[in-house]
């Protein structure tokens, strides 16, 4: 084979990935939006269930991650900032910047290192051991019973965890500000609050909820089409990181230039 | 006898490729309502890509195949769910849901399909459990059962709906012999006492002359002989008895001939 087949062979499977992830996308959207109101209703406790697992039980990870790169900002900004003579600023460096971008940015990364890959690993194992088939052959609907609780509990806790994050990461930049750069507690949280606006806040749940879709999307396409027994499910799992990654990263790019230009 | 019987499925030349392999080559088959119809053929002959494609997880290059009379391949998404809560299927591995109690899974068709109420749905699931054998191991998870106690929780969620046809998927694969004679009767009194039409898609020779009414030889995606317990085992048929008997020498060849060998080693 050359390598024009090759990279022509290539973008056919990259092209079909991608029309499959849409696919899955839109089947989601119809059985969370549209058939609740067509009398088809899927239990509350399969939603809750996941909701705890992507929230509630992500809220430590969340915590230490955001709390560290608080204290490391907080650092770093220090350094820069005491050359001008502004330490003051730090505060409202690290809130800005938490808001805008680390915050969503590195959430979203955790999650998707902790959520889209059990996604991927708990599909990808129902998968191989025929329970999709299963679930199938009794007439019940995959999307509707494993992708859709998973998409709508990211697509809602994602955003709650960005917003916690960015709390305990300017509590990180606090604790560094007050204790070791001796700005007085009054003056950090003026500073803090001096510099963000709503829209700081707002562009970064937005960018979250673009996260939360890309996360969960993955993990679930990843998972249900795994093949090949537990070597399979490794490779989905290990896929759906990577790929979430690299795609967690490209739409911030994206939504990062259009809130640019835009001026939002 | 059976020409008169009502047909619950009728496959018709049915052809299936994978990857330039024919898996399917031109069945025919149908199957009557109440017998117990065995597919019987050695690994890699096409007869779970058989059942998959009776069971509509699967469709064909070309051919039909139509169940309660009508043709699965044309059927769309809601047209086959409505075909699909009229049979069950008894999966290799059993496939109960890992996250949900034996009692769960077993009530996850009757949850999901019927307005029973709760209290219904309980007692329908202790009936259930009990033809199984498994009265009182409801509240198990999938985990903590063997491999024996699986297939029958796995049959149990099958018949949950009470179907008209039940699928099995080699229901004595990874079985000891008392539990396979176990699932056999299970199989032979679900056929009986509901007159369910059983599909049974198998490699255990024991087992099928306990359990077949017909019995269908598959080798290399064809049809070798359909027929009774007496027809099969006086076939003629070469093919037929090497499998029947389980022995190295026949037509069916698993060794390499020694020709060429010496020249292969040392090229």
């Amino acid at each position: 084979m050359n390598i024009l087949q090759a990279i022509g062979r290539a973008t056919l499977n990259a092209g079909a990935a991608i029309w499959d992830v849409f696919a899955l996308f839109f089947k989601t959207l119809y059985w969370l939006f549209f058939a609740p109101f067509i009398g088809k209703f899927i239990g509350r406790r399969y939603i809750f269930a996941q909701m705890v697992f992507a929230g509630v039980q992500s809220l430590m990870i969340v915590f230490f991650v955001a709390l560290f790169i608080g204290i490391v900002l907080a650092m770093q900004g220090a350094y820069q900032l005491s050359q001008l003579g502004a330490v003051r600023f730090v505060a409202a460096l690290i809130s800005v910047s938490m808001c805008r971008e680390i915050g969503p940015v590195l959430i979203a990364l955790v999650v998707a290192g902790r959520v889209g890959s059990a996604i991927a690993a708990e599909l990808g194992t129902m998968k191989v051991t025929e329970q999709i088939e299963a679930l199938e052959t009794m007439a019940l609907n995959p999307v509707r019973f494993l992708v859709m609780p998973r998409f709508f509990s990211l697509l809602v806790m994602l955003p709650v965890l960005t917003v916690i994050g960015d709390v305990v990461g300017m509590l990180g930049g606090y604790l560094v500000g007050v204790y070791n750069l001796k700005i007085t507690p009054g003056l950090y949280i003026k500073t803090n609050f001096e510099f963000l606006a709503m829209k700081d806040v707002m562009t970064g749940v937005y960018k979250s909820i673009v996260f939360a879709v890309i996360i969960a999307m993955i993990g679930c396409y990843q998972g249900l089409n795994t093949k090949g027994g537990a070597e399979g499910v490794g490779r989905a799992t290990t896929l759906s990181v990577v790929a979430s990654f690299i795609l967690i990263i490209l739409a911030d790019a994206i939504l990062t230039g259009i809130f640019y230009f835009a001026n939002v | 006898m059976a020409e008169n019987r009502e047909v619950v499925i009728k496959i018709e030349n049915l052809m299936k490729e994978f990857g330039g392999v024919r898996v399917l080559d031109g069945i025919n088959l149908e199957v009557y309502k109440g017998e117990t119809l065995v597919i019987v053929g050695g690994s890699g002959c096409g007869k779970s890509t058989l059942l998959r494609h009776i069971i509509g997880q699967l469709r064909p290059d070309a051919g039909k195949v139509h169940l309660f009379g009508e043709d699965i391949t044309r059927l769309g998404e809601s047209d086959m769910d409505r075909l699909k809560k009229r049979f069950g299927m008894l999966f290799q591995s059993a496939a109960l849901f890992d996250s949900l109690t034996v009692e769960e899974n077993i009530a996850l068709p009757l949850r999901e399909h019927t307005k029973l109420d709760d209290h219904i749905i309980k007692i329908m699931i202790k009936m259930k459990l009990n033809q199984v054998g498994l009265r009182g191991f409801g509240h198990l998870m999938p985990s903590q059962l063997s491999g024996g106690m699986r297939k029958r929780v796995g049959l149990a969620r099958a018949v949950a709906l009470d179907p008209e046809i039940i699928f099995y998927d080699e229901p004595s694969a990874g079985l000891d012999p008392v539990v396979t004679a176990v699932v056999d009767k299970l199989i032979i009194d679900l056929a009986g006492a509901l007159s369910i039409t059983s599909v049974v898609v198998t490699h255990d020779m024991n087992s099928v002359f306990r359990i077949a009414d017909r019995i269908v030889m598959l080798y290399k995606g064809k049809i070798l002989q359909i027929g009774t317990k007496d027809e099969i085992r006086n076939s003629k048929n070469e093919y037929i008895q090497q499998f029947i008997n389980g022995t190295i020498e026949g037509p069916m060849k698993f060794f390499a001939p020694d020709e060429g060998y010496l020249e292969e080693l040392t090229k």
